[in-house]
């Protein structure tokens, strides 16, 4: 492995130089790498092979194909709001084709990647972004002249490593969703072998740039799923590092887009996140490097489930999620506790009514008891007196 | 134990369909169907009970005042079995047959306020049960208690059916049981001020005390004797019979004694707490607690005299004073005195209200069927 030591990379100029070139400070450099390396889930040490991989290796050639898609994935790379990322990405690799990206256009362009892939034989990045239809032999996505599975074919037969980015690459995505009318594939079903899939509509950048970055220090991809899906990013469900989980343990929903409930930040399970059945690390890493709390359910909306095939685009957005851990009490509280009404006018005049009836048969008791007694007493002493007579 | 010959119990006999039987039963078929409503759609359908005010009526008249107007068995078996005055046992059975009903009926009245009442039996079952709580300690002893008196009673069937051979196995370890019978009611009765310590600083101060488990104890006990001449007279009068103003006179001049020990613990412990200056703040606690206060020290005025406790009407008053005044105690600390916080309040609803009507009704039916039909009143003499 590569140098481990950050201290040893303090003067060194090929950081610097890289620092540079990307227009950061050196610090911002290295804890950009640091960062790379934590979302990762690499060992302290690691920031330092990132960093130094990144300053002095040669950028991986990378060949971009865009299919059936809206070019999201691309959108959320370039969009993103931290000043230098999307020159960091065109720095840390090569980016030798790229339909929307490039100035160039048809023959030329198609050229630039025949080219690209002689040069780098063996050796490029093949990125594949868009779902690939398949029915009617592949007739409805051309390029060029060729079809996408044609495309897709080509470029993977060289390839060192093939990503898919996107849920519609991963698996079809959208365009897969019934009666799919394409035949729309994801890369693995075409080309008859697992990929490492980077799903997500659109997938978080830093988990597609983390895993190029593994590639580039590490010679090789990082460990994925059983759907391709690095673990770094996908062994979590987004539930359990969830922000709004403490409500959920609690039985706190929001019942109703902009009740109570979901204006205080209550969980939305009960509004269709699906968050409980979706692997991926949006709670963790956010999304969109907007600041913190920036991701869908934090801005209110719940968890479409876009990283998970067969919740994503085809489980209605309203509809419950299946609970993989933990199930919710069946005893709710209410979101706005009642804090009691007071004496109602019925209830008051019931417990005047019995107190009256319960005094009014007391004096009678006590007045018939007394009135009793005074015959008795009467009657004690007028045979007192025969007695006291007779004895006399 | 007791030695001297007394009139013998029996059945008072006559009809079980009169007014007083068909008020109850009005009151007892209203009572079924609201805990039919409560036990299908929960509490909040018929209470008024929030997450402020936990307890309700329920708890605090049917279980914590219930049991202690229940305390005339135990407060009577003491003074009988424990120190040996033999004379009281005509008033035991009576007593005995109210505690009865009265400790019965606040077990089932948890019941009806437990939100998940199918649970209740996690309390005895040693994996769920919480032996360092208080209320564990309550409803434990008021279960074994309920059994125990069940088995003290168990004489009147046994007469009444003519089961011979039971009634003198029974007698053999009797003398068990009642010693249970009244361990176990000392044990409850003062647990039950202890929720009041456990409570804590939302309890009002004036009744927030250390010593209040004595003062609950103290309280059950004068109640006790309170109900037994209360009971005494409207038995007397609604059967028509003679009132035991021998029996009572003396019992009424003991309930003084431990009434004014009461109360002398009751103020020593608020001067000492420095409390007592908050009785004559302008407040709604102040006025309950004078209130509660003048109840428990009316009997001093009505009964202080051997002539005065000679009147039937003024031991009923007094008996009726001191209920009142254990009534205010408990319900002075459990509701009126306790403040969970801003915006929090509590009045029972009319479902609750009519419940707990309800609970009174099933002890006043239960009381009048089985004096009518088995030997527990003794039987009237000529004269005394």
């Amino acid at each position: 492995m590569a140098n481990t030591d950050l201290i040893a990379l303090e003067r060194d100029e090929r950081v610097s130089a890289a620092a540079d070139r990307l227009s950061m400070s050196r610090r911002e450099f290295l804890q950009f790498c640091a960062a790379l390396a934590a979302t990762l889930g690499l060992p302290q040490g690691a920031d330092a092979a990132v960093a130094e991989a990144v300053a002095t290796k040669k950028r991986p050639s990378v060949i971009w194909l865009h299919f059936q898609d809206c070019t999201g994935c691309t959108e959320s790379m370039l969009r993103a709001e931290h000043p230098t990322l999307e020159k960091l990405i065109l720095d840390v690799i090569s980016l030798d084709y790229h339909e929307t990206l490039f100035a160039a256009a048809g023959h030329q362009v198609e050229a630039a990647r025949l080219k690209a892939m002689a040069e780098n034989k063996g050796q490029y990045i093949l990125v594949v972004e868009g779902s690939i239809p398949t029915r009617d032999n592949g007739i409805y996505c051309k390029v060029g002249g060729k079809t996408a599975v044609e495309l897709t074919k080509e470029c993977a037969a060289d390839a060192a490593a093939v990503i898919a980015i996107g849920s519609c690459a991963s698996w079809g995505g959208m365009p897969s969703t019934d009666p799919n009318p394409s035949g729309a594939s994801g890369v693995a079903e075409v080309l008859g072998k697992p990929v490492v899939t980077i799903p997500g509509c659109p997938p978080n950048p830093y988990n597609f740039l983390s895993t190029v970055v593994h590639f580039l220090t590490f010679g090789k991809l990082p460990e994925v799923d059983e759907l391709g899906r690095p673990k770094f990013a996908y062994s979590r469900l987004i539930h359990e590092n969830c922000e709004r989980r403490a409500h959920f343990d609690a039985g706190r929903f929001a019942m109703q887009f902009g009740d109570t409930g979901h204006r205080q930040g209550f969980c939305l399970y009960k509004l269709g996140c699906k968050g409980p059945e979706t692997y991926a690390n949006c709670s963790v890493i956010m999304f969109g490097d907007a600041g913190a709390g920036t991701w869908p359910v934090s801005c209110g909306h719940p968890c479409i489930g876009c990283t998970e095939k067969g919740v994503g685009f085809q489980k209605p957005i309203h509809s419950l999620a299946t609970l993989k851990s933990v199930e919710p009490s069946v005893f709710l509280p209410r979101i706005v506790e009642e804090k009691g009404i007071g004496a109602t006018v019925g209830a008051a005049a019931l417990l005047a009514a019995v107190a009256g009836v319960a005094a009014g048969a007391g004096a009678m008791l006590t007045r018939n008891l007394g009135l009793s007694h005074q015959a008795e007493e009467a009657e004690r002493a007028k045979q007192g007196k025969t007695r006291t007579s007779a004895e006399v | 134990m007791s030695n001297q010959q007394h009139a013998r119990p029996e059945p008072v006999g006559g009809n079980l369909f009169n007014a007083a039987t068909f008020v109850c039963g009005v009151l007892i078929a209203v009572l079924v169907a609201i805990l039919f409503t409560r036990f299908l759609y929960g509490l909040g359908a018929v209470t008024h009970l929030n997450d402020g005010y936990p307890w309700g009526i329920w708890i605090v008249v049917d279980v914590v005042i219930g049991s202690a107007f229940a305390c005339g068995g135990f407060s009577v078996a003491l003074l009988v079995y424990i120190f040996n005055k033999g004379q009281y046992h005509p008033l035991v059975r009576p007593a005995l047959l109210a505690s009865l009903f009265g400790y019965t009926l606040a077990g089932a009245g948890v019941i009806f306020d437990l939100g998940r009442w199918w649970n209740v039996w996690h309390m005895f079952w040693p994996g769920y049960a919480n032996p360092n709580s208080v209320m564990f300690e309550v409803a434990v002893c008021i279960s074994a208690y309920i059994v125990v008196m069940w088995l003290e009673f168990s004489p009147v069937f046994f007469e009444k059916w003519g089961m011979r051979d039971a009634r003198q196995k029974l007698n053999k370890v009797l003398f068990f049981l009642i010693a249970l019978g009244t361990l176990l009611p000392m044990m409850h009765q003062s647990s039950l001020g202890s929720l009041l310590v456990v409570i804590g600083t939302q309890v009002h101060p004036l009744w927030q005390t250390p010593v209040v488990p004595l003062l609950y104890l103290l309280s059950a006990i004068t109640i006790g004797y309170g109900i037994v001449l209360f009971e005494s007279c409207v038995a007397a009068s609604a059967y028509r019979t003679q009132i035991e103003v021998h029996l009572l006179e003396p019992l009424a001049r003991i309930m003084l004694g431990v009434l004014a020990v009461f109360l002398i613990v009751r103020f020593g412990d608020l001067i000492v707490r420095g409390a007592l200056g908050l009785a004559f703040t302008p407040t709604r606690e102040a006025f309950v607690f004078w209130v509660e206060t003048l109840c428990s020290a009316a009997p001093f005025l009505l009964i202080a005299s051997k002539a005065a406790r000679r009147n039937p009407a003024r031991l009923f008053l007094a008996g009726l004073a001191i209920m009142l005044g254990g009534v205010f105690l408990r319900l002075n600390g459990f509701l009126i005195g306790y403040d969970t916080g801003p915006g929090w309040n509590y009045f029972p609803s009319s479902s609750e209200l009519l419940v707990t009507c309800g609970m009174f009704a099933v002890e006043v039916l239960g009381y009048i069927i089985i004096t009518r039909r088995f030997p527990v009143l003794p039987r009237v003499e000529a004269a005394h």
